[in-house]
């Protein structure tokens, strides 16, 4: 399977400790779109391989313990109620007792094991839950993993600020390439290289990180060619109660601008938010201190609100009642569509500033790691035809949202169905591919990519063989070295043979701003992702491999 | 006849952006010329149902029409003096009372008599029995009707069991409402199991029929398969009962031997139209929230009710299809909730109606030809709006739920679903005027006006689902459907098709038919050895289709810089039915001349020159 070197392999005996049972014959495995099947069940470090011991298939089930997001178990030991079953229950009984596990996983997937043997059931439900939620990342499966045909000489990404900068030499008059944060001492959560205004020094930077919540000093992350306009993101200022101010701040934002223009402030909170966010230290950029530029607040909910709006929608898909009124209700109070509609017109009213209204636009919410990047992002895919393709689409990720600092490791700790008590979690990342595939409904030729990327991509930020999402900023991922021992998700994508399954065949480029409609009605539940283990989202799985296969027979036609 | 009214303004429904024009009215069609873009809309007399003056503002004097095609417009006349003459013009002509002033009549496609009677010969109910298995040793076809004596909302061939003699027949008519006796719609050849319809029995509180007993006993014994018959009452309970009282009801179990009754619990007509209304007075709001929408959804009960006809379709074709079990499905007169309940669930059991053709006989028979109600329930003359309700609306879109749970099993698309409504409503045709097959004789449709299955027919190919794989149907003859409540969505396509803001822009389905169209005809100019690369430079040109029609974002830059950033982006406001991305004005359309017809035309809900002669007319009168 892979070559593991020696210190791998002493890792691994590690994880043996909480293996007591390694080995189960005779499971019986119940999972959606199957009929059950019987096999052996096998546990090791990272994964769980169930194969099939019925005729004529060799089935095997690979499913990494990261992807369980809670088990539920339960045995039966019938010895002490004989009386109360019947004969046919009798010659189970002197079977010895059995359980069952229900297994629920990260990407939605429920899955029922049932496995003989009360005290192996158990011993197997141990070893889930302990081996699923290990806290140590470099215990986890991407530092042990070894793709055959990866090789780890490759570069690792595929896009970082320093490319940005030299990719767009128009840029170079008014701006350029600081490294003031080449140890992470300014900002832990950015990366070394960062764009700023050019009559910026590195010292009024720190000044102004400091500034900054967590550091995060203004930044320039889009560069819009059609008007020479930009989108910064940052952290809020921490003005305080006593409405405190810096220069150094000040003059950064002026430098964006020229005098006689003027600018927009996005920021995500509502405007009684950032009232109350200067009680705690946080703030906002005051009319009097920023003359040039105008605040427009969009209130957008995250945290805990976004993963208690997940865990309700994944409840009513499950809810498998016929009462329409009951799932319309439920629908309507998870709020998911809801948090939808607010990304998409926030980022919407982003892109009209910069595109319409050819102003710049500065982001930012508190941290300025979550909501900020959402809105970026999906204003970057309405404007630039650049961010649109397969490989346009993944290095804005790498570069808004992993070199950004978006928290993976605390987001995507737990799903829906977890019942360990919240932290950090919560779908930002989830809720942006959401959004995205609401653009990508909307605008079906205009984006590269396909559904099966987004889908794939909801399910690695959570669990992965890959080390791309792993830990909460490049700081810690180069502590960790992930880039040397750990291989790059996004060339994985973008290798010949998976490619094709990732790519859009009807994408046809536009130049065009694509503004998408954010009328209730034109948007949808997700199927594809959160009824995706049902028949009917099957069936228009089918539909759409045939497009993919007409278009390709179709091409032939004309090119021959 | 002919009114003009200049300087109108035609605001967007859901955005505060206008378009200046002109208001023309003629003797069929409203006409509002856009000036900038000369852009047309053209609104049918007929599809409006309702027009209300609101008070003057001081812009000028609102008028907003309705449309049953569920076409919302908001006009401004400047002068209330003229915004009065059109909408008193429009409330004398939006009220015909006699069939003959229905367009139908005065629509002329310019067809000889030979071609209309072939038009009208398309659809032949006979041979359907008879692709069923009908008549057969179990079922005969009876003449008891010829003359609509025994039941005049009937058609005049009725096949029944061989056992059911004349008396039992004409016995059984007089004990049930309207005289609408059981009768069969559908054969399931395979278990010989039959679908039959009729209205309740006037059982009242304890009354008996030995007829309509010895009926059912016939249907019965005409299946070997089962000992029983289902009776499927599709009305909730408590409504039946209630029947009771008026001297109707229901089958008493005990009276009738080898039934199974069963409520299945779907609303009256009073109860859908109330719920349709709810419906579109909630996503007709103007900046809707998300919760508002979902809670407004949930709480007009639409999709609960099209879920109550699904899941007794579903009910039906089980029985049929596992049991082998004979049903006989009514509800209070027979011809609203049977005709859904029977219709739908022989789409499920026969793919034959899952194609174009099929389809349309699939309607011709348990629509038409047993009298659903098209002229009440459409409102085509001005009549009681009590008996006005979406029931056939419905009917297509449970069609459309399905098509939407298993793409590959239509042979058509939404679009061929719009199309029918569009024209159920427009009074274009003449398949849908009156209430029965007697009173549509008795005008001389046939004679007098054109079949609209011959002009869907004739342009087919804009209807084909490319999904749709036969090698599927084969494989999945009977639907079984999902009935979980997630499965059922919002239909925007039919409830906003005029809406453009709200579709998405580019299409999916269009894109395919295109580019399979391009690939057939580079098939066929290879075969001719033809000049290859103009061939791709066609290629070329359809591949340049999307980018072109997106150039409205450019467009709209310098005709309205919004003084306010927050409102979300919406553009502009054509209004042609944009159902996902199909293209919006006449002038666009035009642009996409070089694509040689393939797609241009799909959806001109009338042919454009019959429009622009009519045009040509009202600018000479006026």
């Amino acid at each position: 399977m892979c070559i593991m070197r020696q210190g791998h392999k002493e890792e691994l005996m590690e994880f043996s400790e909480h293996i007591k049972t390694a080995n189960v014959e005779d499971v019986v495995l119940h999972q959606p779109l199957h009929p059950p099947s019987r096999g052996t069940l096998c546990i090791t470090g990272h994964h769980l391989l169930f194969s099939d011991r019925e005729e004529n298939s060799t089935r095997q089930i690979l499913l990494l313990l990261r992807n369980i997001d809670a088990i539920e178990k339960s045995v039966e030991n019938l010895l002490g109620y004989s009386s109360l079953f019947s004969k046919a229950d009798y010659s189970k009984r002197i079977s010895g007792s059995s359980g069952t596990i229900t297994v629920k996983c990260k990407d939605l997937r429920v899955l029922q094991l049932d496995i003989p043997g009360m005290e192996q059931c158990l011993n197997i439900a141990h070893s889930i839950e302990t081996l699923s939620c290990l806290n140590d990342v470099s215990e986890m499966y991407p530092f042990f993993y070894r793709p055959s045909d990866l090789s780890s000489q490759d570069q690792w990404g595929l896009s970082s600020s320093e490319k940005y900068y030299s990719e767009h030499k128009e840029l170079h008059k008014r701006w350029r390439l600081s490294s003031v944060n080449r140890d992470y001492s300014v900002c832990p959560s950015y990366p070394p290289a960062v764009i700023v205004p050019k009559d910026i020094d590195d010292d009024t930077l720190k000044k102004v990180a400091k500034f900054r919540q967590s550091g995060r000093f203004p930044v320039l992350c889009y560069y819009h060619r059609k008007n020479g306009m930009v989108i910064m993101r940052g952290g809020q200022p921490l003005t305080g109660a006593n409405r405190k101010r810096c220069r150094e701040d000040e003059l950064l934002l002026q430098a964006v601008i020229d005098s006689s223009d003027k600018g927009y402030i996005i920021d995500t909170r509502s405007s009684q938010q950032v009232q109350q966010a200067r009680m705690t230290g946080g703030g906002f950029e005051s009319k009097s201190s920023y003359s040039c530029w105008k605040r427009l607040h969009r209130q957008m909910e995250k945290g805990k609100a976004l993963q208690e709006s997940l865990i309700k929608l994944v409840e009513a898909c499950g809810d498998e009642s016929q009462n329409m009124d009951r799932w319309l209700s439920k629908l309507e109070n998870s709020k998911w569509l809801s948090h939808v509609q607010t990304a998409l017109s926030t980022a919407g009213l982003l892109a009209e500033c910069v595109e319409r209204d050819g102003h710049s636009v500065l982001v930012h919410g508190s941290e300025g790691t979550d909501c900020t990047l959402l809105v970026s992002t999906l204003a970057q895919l309405i404007m630039d035809p650049c961010c649109r393709t397969l490989e346009g689409f993944l290095a804005l990720l790498e570069r808004e949202w992993v070199q950004a600092g978006h928290p993976f490791q605390l987001r995507c700790a737990h799903s829906a169905y977890s019942h360990v008590r919240l932290q950090q979690e919560s779908p930002v990342f989830l809720l942006l591919l959401d959004c995205v595939w609401q653009l990508w409904r909307q605008f079906p030729l205009a984006l590269g990519f396909s559904e099966a990327l987004l889908l794939r991509l909801a399910t690695e930020a959570y669990f992965s063989n890959y080390g791309t999402f792993l830990c909460n900023n490049d700081q810690e991922r180069c502590a960790l070295g992930v880039k040397e021992k750990t291989y790059c998700l996004f060339h994985s994508l973008l290798k010949p043979t998976e490619k094709e399954h990732y790519t859009n065949p009807l994408y046809e480029p536009t130049d065009l701003a694509i503004w998408p409609s954010v009328h209730p009605q034109s948007l949808q539940l997700w199927r594809g992702f959160f009824l995706r283990w049902t028949p009917q989202t099957r069936h228009l799985e089918e539909a759409q491999e045939e497009i993919r296969n007409m278009v390709i027979e179709w091409g032939k036609v004309a090119l021959s | 006849m002919c009114l003009q009214v200049e300087q109108v303004r035609l605001l967007d429904r859901f955005s505060n952006k206008s378009t200046n024009g002109t208001l023309y009215l003629t003797a069929t069609h409203l006409i509002f010329v856009e000036s900038s873009s000369n852009n047309l809309t053209s609104i049918l007399h007929h599809h409006i149902a309702s027009v209300e003056k609101l008070s003057l503002t001081t812009t000028g004097c609102p008028l907003v029409i309705q449309c049953r095609n569920f076409r919302v417009v908001h006009f401004v006349v400047q002068r209330e003096r003229d915004c009065h003459d059109i909408y008193s013009s429009l409330l004398r002509l939006l009220r015909p009372v006699s069939y003959e002033e229905l367009y139908a009549f005065s629509y002329n496609p310019k067809q000889n008599d030979q071609q209309r009677e072939e038009g009208w010969q398309l659809i032949d109910l006979g041979a359907e029995f008879e692709r069923m298995g009908v008549p057969c040793d179990q079922w005969q076809l009876t003449d008891v009707n010829r003359d609509y004596k025994v039941c005049e909302t009937y058609p005049r061939d009725l096949y029944v069991p061989i056992t059911a003699s004349k008396p039992i027949i004409v016995g059984s008519s007089k004990f049930r409402s309207k005289g609408r006796f059981p009768v069969l719609t559908y054969f399931y050849q395979e278990k010989k199991a039959a679908v039959c319809r009729c209205s309740q029995p006037l059982s009242g509180f304890s009354a008996r029929c030995l007829e309509d007993e010895s009926m059912l006993q016939a249907i019965s014994k005409a299946n070997h398969n089962s000992r029983f018959v289902y009776v499927m009452d599709t009305r909730p309970k408590l409504n039946a009962l209630a029947n009771r009282a008026a001297g109707k009801g229901y089958e008493n179990e005990d009276n009738y031997s080898n039934i199974r009754f069963q409520f299945v619990g779907i609303e009256n007509i009073h109860v859908m139209r109330t719920s349709l209304q709810k419906l579109l007075e909630v996503i007709g709001t103007r900046s809707l929230s998300m919760g508002d929408y979902l809670e407004g959804l949930e709480s007009s009960g639409w999709l609960r009710h099209i879920k109550a006809i699904v899941d007794a379709a579903i009910f039906l074709a089980k029985a049929v299809t596992v049991e082998g079990a004979s049903v006989l499905v009514h509800c209070s007169d027979g011809w609203d909730r049977t005709a859904q309940v029977c219709s739908l669930g022989a789409l499920l059991m026969d793919p034959y109606y899952r194609t174009i053709k099929g389809f349309m006989v699939l309607i011709e028979k348990d629509w038409i030809s047993f009298g659903h109600k098209f002229a009440d329930r459409c409102d085509q003359l001005d009549g009681d709006p009590k008996e006005v309700s979406p029931i056939f609306t419905q009917f297509l879109e449970c069609v459309w739920q399905l098509s939407e749970q298993f793409p590959q099993a239509f042979e058509f698309s939404e679009w061929f679903l719009l199309q029918i409504h569009e024209h159920v409503h427009s009074c274009q045709y003449g398949n849908f005027l009156g209430n029965n097959q007697r009173q549509r004789e008795e005008l001389q449709l046939r004679e007098r006006t054109h079949s609209l299955w011959a002009y869907l027919l004739s342009e087919k190919q804009n209807y084909l689902n490319p999904f749709y794989s036969p090698a599927y149907c084969e494989a999945h003859p009977v639907l079984e459907p999902s009935t979980l409540p997630y499965h059922f969505k919002f239909w925007r396509n039919m409830y906003h098709q005029f809406d453009r803001s709200m579709h998405p822009r580019q299409s999916i389905l269009k894109t395919i038919l295109t580019l399979r169209e391009n690939s057939h005809k580079a098939e066929s100019t290879l075969q001719a050895l033809e000049n290859v690369s103009e061939h791709l430079n066609l290629l070329f040109h359809t591949f340049g289709l999307f980018p072109k029609e997106g150039q409205y974002v450019q467009g709209q830059d310098d005709e309205d810089e919004q003084d306010e950033v927050g409102e979300e982006a919406v553009e502009s406001t054509d209004m042609e039915r944009t159902v996902e991305g199909s293209s919006g004005t006449e002038s666009r359309k035009q642009s996409y001349g070089e694509l040689e017809g393939t797609y241009n035309n799909e959806l001109a809900k009338e042919e454009p020159a019959v429009v622009s002669l009519e045009f040509g007319v009202a600018r000479m009168t006026c």
